[in-house]
């Protein structure tokens, strides 16, 4: 791999060092392990729902397969690649904070952020079209299948879940969004941490759609 | 640690890969292997998650001390899933 070592120096500002820190290598290192150390939290945070899934998903497999394919496949899998290539733009944003360019910096976080916007778009679309389908649970649920009662179990577990994820998505764009707004007036030229963890939290949240995506729309073969 | 910049041609490799990946588990659904279909689901899910972690996440070349952070919450995720599957699979 091709890399270049980059002293805090050499940029066009000096990095500043909060007083609690030596240096600006152990302010990096603090700021990477305390948004590690939120990770592991938001692994067991979702944990819990993936341990809801697991459980149910081996007691009433066939309900699950079942209420599965009612999801749309289409939409989930558009979802997944608008994740992964926003996870990209995101990569290549923490490197124009290296590399101290503004302007491209601003572009990727708006970038990342917008795809942000079209995954909540199409998850918006795709919850409409479950709400027309009589697919919320609750007194409204419609099943026609052979076990109404845990198909809605699944939907209960499909809204929690991807509602959560949701919810992270949300809060992912607005901190994008000030990121970028914070970065358009130059405040990550001497210290780009906050960039870098951002990111940290963006990947994270891709990675949990990596795992929802199969789990949810792929239980059994289509 | 010192901070690395990486070629941005590690990132379009990676999103390429995870694209491929993407493409793979969406058209093997489509193929019956009956209870494999999951393990095959997930085996590419958490290929994918690693692909992630390593490239874009920079767990590889990073401070051993995110990776023990990294492992430490799927460590206890799995003891979470174990336990209570310990449970459910035994009951009479």
């Amino acid at each position: 791999m091709e890399t270049t070592k980059i002293v805090g120096a050499t940029g066009p500002s000096r990095p500043t060092v909060e007083t609690q820190f030596d240096d600006v290598e152990q302010q990096r290192e603090a700021a990477q392990l305390g948004m590690w150390i939120f990770l592991a939290t938001e692994v067991l945070f979702f944990g819990a729902l993936f341990l809801a899934y697991t459980v149910y998903r081996f007691v009433y497999g066939s309900a699950f397969v079942e209420a599965s394919r009612r999801l749309d496949v289409v939409l989930g899998g558009t979802n997944t690649a608008v994740l992964l290539v926003s996870s990209l733009l995101m990569a290549l944003a923490v490197r124009a904070a290296q590399l101290h360019q503004r302007k491209q910096l601003v572009r990727l976080l708006l970038g990342t952020a917008f795809l942000g916007l079209v995954f909540m778009s199409i998850k918006a679309f795709e919850y409409r079209k479950d709400f027309v389908d009589h697919l919320i649970p609750g007194a409204h649920f419609q099943w026609t299948g052979a076990d109404p009662r845990n198909a809605e179990l699944f939907f209960w577990i499909y809204f929690a879940m991807t509602g959560l994820h949701a919810i992270h998505v949300t809060v992912g764009i607005g901190v994008l969004l000030l990121l970028a707004v914070l970065a358009q007036r130059g405040k990550f030229t001497a210290n780009y941490n906050p960039i870098e963890i951002a990111g940290l939290y963006w990947h994270f949240v891709d990675v949990v759609w990596v795992f929802l995506f199969p789990l949810l729309y792929l239980v059994g073969h289509r | 640690m010192m901070e690395k910049v990486v070629d941005p041609k590690i990132y379009f490799r990676t999103c390429a890969a995870l694209l491929a990946l993407l493409a793979l588990t969406w058209g093997v659904a489509y193929v019956d292997l009956g209870s494999f279909n999951l393990i095959v689901a997930l085996s590419i899910a958490i290929a994918k998650a690693i692909v992630i972690a390593l490239f874009f996440m920079h767990i590889k070349g990073s401070d051993r001390l995110l990776h023990l952070v990294a492992v430490a919450g799927l460590m206890w995720l799995a003891i979470l899933i174990a336990l209570t599957l310990s449970d459910y699979f035994t009951r009479g």
